[in-house]
């Protein structure tokens, strides 16, 4: 009885403390990841991206000492007036802290906005376009996994190195193609490379044999694959079929991600050569994140540098609130508070933020293993070449963002 | 002027899959009045039936292409039986939105277990490889499939138009009661009518599953392409079905030559500008 009543207070004053507390330092937050649930990127972002915003919750630790965090997650389809729509409604009625993942480029300049007009937060981890941390930059947004000007530099110039130097894009039609195509066609003409052709097609397209025949008939040294998902896999493929690569074409992947690996299997992605800045087996580390990652995840698959992004991204964003003892609501103030710490955790290593929102971190370069060099499910990738995290982004003296003193 | 003939072909080739799948929606709306949105769902589910059937049984492509359709049909007429059935005599939208539902339902549920990036079908050895023509490399795949479909699409209509079992059905749709009275099981036909438009759906599932990734989204992102091709052609129509399939998907890859950007708006542009001049389709009777 006595024990009963004594925790009954204890309860009372723990109650109290708390409540006391967030007049002065709120310590609740809340977290929303805003991703395709259900289409063509839903495999490397999607619901991928929950289960690692959750496991960062819950190895923050900070549930333990007194914090209140929330998830919740909504699917974008692709469209930026669907995010858009869901940004407003999660700052204005949800009261949501922080943006994560935010992948496909059209729907993340647009939300970036409005993050920025309402103070609030974005770590973005699956968009490509280098823009949202140049030109469209934010005091808001930080860009975490990975852009098209990095992907660029890497296998760009690596393939222009290697003989590479005629090129002919293959282009998706919005944004994120757009901003990969011009970056790579700068770092192709800036390694001594000419760019024959170009063609654009719309999102989402099942047959490519058209646009492959073009491509073929440039007889560019390199097809550059300017698209991601499941347009990249059924280039891929349909590629392969129409003898492109047997032709002596070669095709550059100049966004892929493991799981578009795994859904082409080995067979079909061996040889080809691409930049990721996270792999699950590159140490200790990543893969004793991958393996709890796997086993939340119904198919059982490793996770993308997307959801990778997510989990490492959370964690700073934690890190920077506990510092700051409470979380003070104010989103360009958060992130100021962000770049001024070092970012250290078990995926990415250590790295920084720089002043336009740029995370930074080496880039690596990789080649998918020939099914024979495979040891099992998900060993896909060799690890060819690595860009210094110093180098591998855009540098700051290139920059038209706005928030960089020159 | 090569690359010109190159993408003849090869919208012939995208055709044949509009063919055959607009084909299947043509037979269901003529016969059972419904417009068949889960189409798209069954030609998804043809494609991941061969790959369980190639994974899980070792069972090859050609059987695959017997037994997909055979399975998916079995379970249309599942569907049709315990629900389809239940809105003759409603008005279309009735079907239209159980068929949307059930199409929802099933790609949500492959989605849930197979995730969205697809699932890898290779090419069965003796269709691997390719000839050149001249003016482009012809993968030997993307042959097979023009004229297998060809082949598929003539034989349904066939049997529609022009043997005994085609003209009951198709009386059967005229005057039920009537050829009820001649001791013809009509409920029966209808479930079996709506199992062969699903099963040339599965048809052409398992005839993608090489060409394309096999996704829980493929047919969802093929049905109103396809739904176009049907309204152009004149809803209920075997052979405008047919021929506008096979049209449509070269003008879409002359499009995709001069104009890549509009490739996946000219399907709709057209239908637009048929049912101006045209309300009922090209080969559309009026109702």
């Amino acid at each position: 009885m006595k024990h009963s009543i004594s925790a009954m207070l204890l309860g009372t004053a723990l109650a109290f403390g708390v409540a006391g507390g967030a007049a002065a330092q709120d310590k609740t937050i809340k977290i929303g990841v805003l991703t395709d649930n259900s289409g063509l990127y839903a495999d490397l972002g999607g619901p991928g991206s929950t289960v690692a915003a959750q496991m960062a919750i819950e190895d923050s630790g900070l549930a333990a000492k007194g914090w209140k965090l929330d998830l919740i997650s909504a699917d974008h389809q692709n469209k930026p007036d669907i995010g858009t729509t869901i940004a407003r409604q999660w700052i204005d009625v949800e009261k949501v802290d922080i943006f994560m993942d935010v992948l496909n480029s059209g729907v993340a300049l647009a939300v970036n906005n409005v993050v920025k007009e309402k103070n609030s937060v974005m770590i973005n981890t699956g968009a490509a376009t280098s823009d949202l941390t140049n030109a469209q930059c934010s005091p808001n947004t930080v860009h975490w996994v990975y852009d098209t000007y990095m992907l660029a530099n890497s296998t760009g110039q690596a393939l222009v190195k290697a003989g590479g130097d005629t090129w002919y894009f293959l282009t998706a039609d919005y944004a994120f193609g757009h901003a990969l195509e011009r970056d790579t066609a700068a770092v192709v003409v800036k390694s001594g490379g000419k760019v024959v052709g170009t063609v654009r097609h719309p999102l989402n397209t099942a047959d490519f044999s058209s646009f492959l025949l073009q491509a073929q008939a440039s007889k560019a040294k390199i097809i550059g694959m300017a698209n991601a998902g499941g347009d990249t896999t059924n280039t891929i493929k349909q590629a392969a079929e129409f003898g492109i690569v047997s032709g002596g074409q070669k095709l550059a992947g100049l966004l892929l991600f493991i799981t578009d690996v795994h859904a082409l299997g080995l067979k079909v992605a061996q040889g080809l050569n691409f930049t990721e800045t996270f792999y699950w087996d590159m140490n200790d580390g990543t893969r004793a994140f991958s393996k709890r990652f796997a086993e939340r995840m119904k198919n059982k698959a490793m996770p993308s540098m997307v959801q990778a992004g997510v989990y490492s991204g959370l964690l700073h964003y934690f890190k920077t609130l506990e510092a700051m003892g409470g979380n003070p609501h104010d989103g360009a103030k958060v992130v100021a508070k962000m770049k001024e710490l070092p970012t250290d955790d078990a995926l990415f290593g250590k790295g920084t933020i720089r002043a336009d929102g740029r995370k930074l971190h080496p880039a690596y370069l990789f080649e998918v293993k020939k099914p024979e060099e495979s040891k099992g499910p998900w060993d896909y990738y060799k690890l060819i070449g690595t860009t210094p995290a110093d180098q591998a982004f855009r540098p700051l003296s290139e920059s038209a963002c706005a928030l960089v003193k020159k | 002027m090569q690359a010109l003939y190159a993408q003849l072909l090869v919208g012939l080739i995208n055709g044949s899959f509009y063919a055959l799948l607009s084909l299947g929606l043509a037979v269901i709306f003529g016969m059972l009045n419904i417009i068949n949105f889960a189409h798209g769902a069954l030609y998804m589910m043809g494609a991941f039936v061969a790959y369980f059937l190639l994974n899980l049984g070792g069972i090859n492509y050609w059987w695959a292409l017997l037994i997909a359709p055979v399975i998916v049909g079995i379970f249309g007429m599942i569907l049709e039986r315990t629900m389809l059935q239940w809105l003759t005599g409603l008005d279309h939208l009735y079907g239209l939105l159980l068929t949307f539902g059930i199409a929802l339902i099933v790609q949500g549920l492959f989605q849930n277990y197979f995730g969205s990036s697809g699932l890898p079908y290779a090419i069965p050895d003796e269709l691997k490889g390719g000839m050149n023509l001249g003016f482009m490399f012809l993968p030997i795949y993307r042959g097979w499939v023009v004229v297998f479909s060809l082949v598929v699409c003539l034989a349904t209509w066939f049997l529609i138009e022009k043997t005994r079992l085609g003209a009951y059905l198709r009386a059967a749709t005229e005057n039920p009661t009537l050829v009820r009275a001649f001791g013809i099981n009509v409920p029966r036909m209808i479930t079996l009518t709506y199992g062969l438009g699903v099963g040339l759906a599965a048809l052409a599932g398992v005839l993608s599953a090489p060409i394309n990734q096999v996704r829980p989204l493929m047919g969802a992102d093929l049905i109103i392409v396809v739904f176009a091709v049907v309204v152009i052609g004149g809803m209920g129509s075997i052979m405008g079905s047919i021929i506008t399939g096979f049209a449509l998907g070269v003008i879409e890859g002359l499009t995709k030559y001069f104009y890549p950007e509009a490739s996946n708006t000219v399907v709709f542009v057209l239908m637009v500008l048929v049912l101006l001049v045209k309300p009922t389709g090209l080969t559309g009777r009026a109702a």
